[in-house]
């Protein structure tokens, strides 16, 4: 457990938690490792874990009948795969796949929102670590609808 | 007092040599004067004025290496009366030639800096000049980083050449497209999710950008969280341009007419308009 | 140069001069009276003048009015400025010839007319000022226009009535002619003889009064001459505080103000059509049917179209409110960082001949007073 503490603790969406609350997180988290091509989850499936890639790439993708998967984002070392754990219905929607060999700390969605519910501090030091990556991916996603980079009128 | 003037509107007569399709809608022409060298030497980021004889005159930057003589390398997209007309001309066939229009990229501010090239889609046509220039010369510069993002892989433009940038070892390149199929394994997302992670010191390094203007606001902003002054950013503005020499008016941007004071800028001269609404 | 001395001209001595600017080859083209206004067009004799004509003019309001003397210049300025002969409303700028030994590029020759304008108002010379240095000051030059205004002699009139809309006082461009002029004249109807002072302004018009029957102005007639001139600048129709109206305007783009005008404004361009100052235009090319023979003209262009600004599929400023601001903004401010100067002479055109009578100094007032402080 030792070290699977230190990864979290070194992992940067975790940079800067008080050292009690890494504890209490690394209580609902564990090594996990995708092939490449390998699917980490489906969507539609329940968001019963979220990960935080230490090594690889994933991709994000929606499957449209006719056009078979379309990546819409991929995904890099330091970032989080999977929001929608955090509101109910806590399921998934879209699919996720291991672009080369992934290496992430896989989070337990229902552990942790247990631990949060239980000590709102927590659940505060979490929400401001999140806020930041909703919002990024709300602009990054506002500049992909509008299609800049298509001829228009 | 009159002396003969240079006439500023009258163009060349020039020759499509050779063109070849870049992309959906995009094609790359090489020109060449009937005048025996008689095109004039460029500077990456500037501009000429592209005539169709009877159907009308559109500006297009450079997009060739300024180091090779030979015909003048200009990639249009299709998507007007004139530069339909242009990508449907066969070797050949006359076309007219103004030029070369415009304030270009600061190379000369480049030296001893890292240089960071933000590139959307066809924007990555202007800034092309200016990536032969800092290969060519490569000693004088730090860091280099080309960022280029597009809609999706097929419209990669000037693919190959990218590529073969890419296994060069003193040249970082990114590219990222807003959308793929399965068989992509780059990146997908927008180009500005490109630069948190670049490998550039923001105190020392100036960036070029270039694209959609949309994109550029986005890409600017990125650019500040990362560090870089506003006085380290550079970006190509388009505007409606008629005469391409300060005459028509059209171009007007605020206090500066985009054909002579730009298209290049540096930002912190642009950024009060950029912020405004139709101006 | 303004010579020590002014000399007196006679009415005779007036058709003696348009005579002898004919003889040297001009085309003489001055104020007359077309359509109930008073337009700028070819003159030969005194009789072409608007004698004893006056113009009532207000926002949207243009009238011609019988005055009670035969003054020959005793009117403000009417709907055309000089720019209609020196950067005219269309040029054709070269045609290119398609034969089996290739295509061949004619550049359209010069004018190779001169021009004599007579009755040119302070406020125009200073609008051709402007203009000159839009086209001719700057690292590029208009070939047309640089020939035609080396070509051009210019009779100045020194206004002796004020137009309602008239606001060159407060813009520092008149309504006394300083230099930019040939010969200027100051029209003096008290006294015994219909006559006008000289003030010559170059060699050229020193050589041309020097054919002409003149003779030296008294004391008195110089006082005369002054005391018109006096009397006009106390009775202009408007006045623009003009000092502070740059930074005035570029800190309030976006003013409600803005909003207010473009609900009246039809965005008709007469306004930039009028104005001696506008210079934008556009070009247009045209081609034979069987493409031997193609041509690229340009022509005078309005930024209240919404094509002036196209780009990618839309108008960049495609609403009217953008539109109003971009021409006043441009006119009485970017025009400063541009070209080191005001855009605006005061001439008071745009307001007499928008439909719906905007009156630009009203709106530099309405922004300035309710400024956010």
């Amino acid at each position: 457990m030792e070290g699977l503490e230190r990864i979290v603790r070194e992992h940067p969406f975790f940079a800067g938690l008080p050292d009690a609350f890494c504890t209490l997180v690394c209580g609902c988290a564990k090594n996990v490792r995708f092939e490449a091509a390998q699917y980490l989850f489906h969507e539609g499936d329940p968001a019963n874990q979220f990960y935080l890639i230490r090594h690889g790439r994933a991709a994000l993708e929606l499957h449209a009948p006719g056009r078979g998967p379309v990546t819409f984002q991929t995904l890099a070392p330091g970032e989080i795969v999977g929001v929608s754990w955090l509101v109910p219905p806590y399921r998934w929607t879209y699919d996720a796949r291991a672009l080369t060999l992934v290496r992430a700390i896989a989070m337990d969605a229902a552990c942790l929102r247990q631990k949060c519910e239980a000590d709102h501090d927590l659940g505060y030091e979490l929400m401001k670590r999140f806020m930041p990556v909703l919002i990024q991916r709300l602009e990054a996603t506002r500049l992909q609808i509008l299609d800049v980079y298509g001829t228009h009128g | 007092m009159a002396e003969a003037v240079a006439d500023p509107m009258l163009p060349q007569v020039a020759r499509v040599q050779r063109r070849r399709r870049d992309g959906p809608d995009i094609w790359t022409l090489a020109i060449e004067p009937d005048m025996p060298g008689a095109a004039a030497a460029f500077a990456p980021g500037q501009f000429n004025m592209l005539t169709v004889f009877g159907v009308g005159e559109v500006p297009v930057s450079f997009s060739g290496d300024p180091a090779e003589g030979g015909p003048v390398i200009h990639t249009i997209r299709a998507v007007g009366p004139v530069s339909s007309a242009l990508s449907r001309l066969d070797p050949g066939a006359p076309i007219g030639l103004r030029g070369p229009f415009g304030a270009g990229w600061p190379m000369a501010e480049m030296a001893g800096h890292d240089v960071v090239i933000v590139a959307g889609g066809l924007g990555l046509a202007p800034l092309r000049p200016a990536l032969y220039r800092l290969l060519a010369e490569r000693a004088r510069y730090g860091q280099i980083v080309l960022l280029y993002g597009t809609r999706s892989p097929g419209e990669i433009l000037f693919r190959r050449e990218i590529e073969a940038w890419r296994r060069r070892l003193d040249i970082d390149i990114e590219v990222t497209v807003d959308h793929a199929a399965a068989d992509w394994h780059g990146h997908v997302g927008v180009v500005t999710t490109l630069i948190p992670r670049a490998a550039f010191d923001p105190l020392h390094a100036i960036a070029l950008v270039c694209g959609p203007e949309i994109m550029m606001r986005f890409a600017i902003a990125a650019l500040h969280d990362a560090g870089l002054a506003d006085e380290a950013i550079y970006l190509s503005m388009e505007r409606n341009m008629k005469c391409a020499v300060g005459f028509c008016g059209h171009c007007q941007f605020g206090p500066v007419f985009v054909c002579r004071d730009g298209p290049v800028f540096r930002y912190d001269r642009v950024r009060a308009m950029l912020a405004l609404k139709e101006i | 140069m303004p010579s020590a001395g002014q000399a007196v001209l006679t009415i005779d001595g007036l058709q003696q001069l348009f005579d002898l600017l004919k003889r040297r080859g001009y085309r003489v083209l001055g104020p007359t009276v077309l359509d109930r206004a008073i337009v700028y067009d070819d003159i030969a004799s005194l009789a072409d003048l608007p004698c004893g004509w006056t113009d009532e003019q207000d926002g949207g309001h243009y009238r011609l009015v019988r005055r009670d003397d035969e003054a020959l210049f005793g009117y403000a300025v009417g709907p055309h400025s000089w720019k209609k002969f020196l950067h005219p409303p269309t040029q054709r700028l070269w045609t290119a010839e398609t034969t089996d030994a290739g295509v061949h590029i004619a550049a359209e020759p010069h004018a190779s007319e001169r021009l004599a304008l007579i009755g040119v108002r302070a406020c125009e010379i200073a609008a051709i000022a402007v203009q000159d240095r839009v086209l001719t000051g700057g690292a590029q030059v208009d070939p047309y226009y640089l020939a035609r205004r080396n070509a051009a002699f210019i009779v100045a009139v020194n206004c002796g009535t004020a137009g309602g809309t008239c606001f060159c006082a407060s813009m520092h461009t008149g309504p006394k002619a300083t230099a930019g002029y040939d010969l200027a004249l100051t029209e003096l109807l008290d006294g015994p003889d219909h006559r006008f002072t000289v003030e010559v302004g170059s060699e050229h018009g020193r050589s041309v009064l020097a054919e002409l029957s003149h003779r030296g102005a008294t004391d008195q007639e110089v006082e005369q001459a002054d005391a018109v001139v006096a009397r006009t600048a106390a009775s202009m129709g408007r006045a623009m505080c003009s000092d502070d109206v740059h930074d005035l305007l570029l800190r309030n783009l976006d003013h409600p103000h803005w909003a207010a005008v473009a609900e009246r404004c039809l965005t008709c361009g007469n306004c930039t059509m009028v104005c001696p100052t506008c210079f934008c235009t556009t070009v247009e090319d045209a081609s034979e049917l069987d493409g031997s023979r193609a041509t690229r003209s340009q022509r005078w262009d309005s930024c209240f179209t919404m094509d002036f600004s196209y780009l990618h599929g839309g108008s960049v400023r495609s609403s009217a409110r953008s539109r109003y601001r971009q021409w006043m903004t441009h006119k009485l401010a970017t025009w400063w960082d541009q070209f080191g100067t005001s855009g605006c002479v005061g001439c008071g055109r745009c307001i007499t001949w928008c439909p719906v009578g905007i009156d630009i100094t009203e709106e530099v007032a309405a922004i300035r007073d309710s400024e956010p402080s």
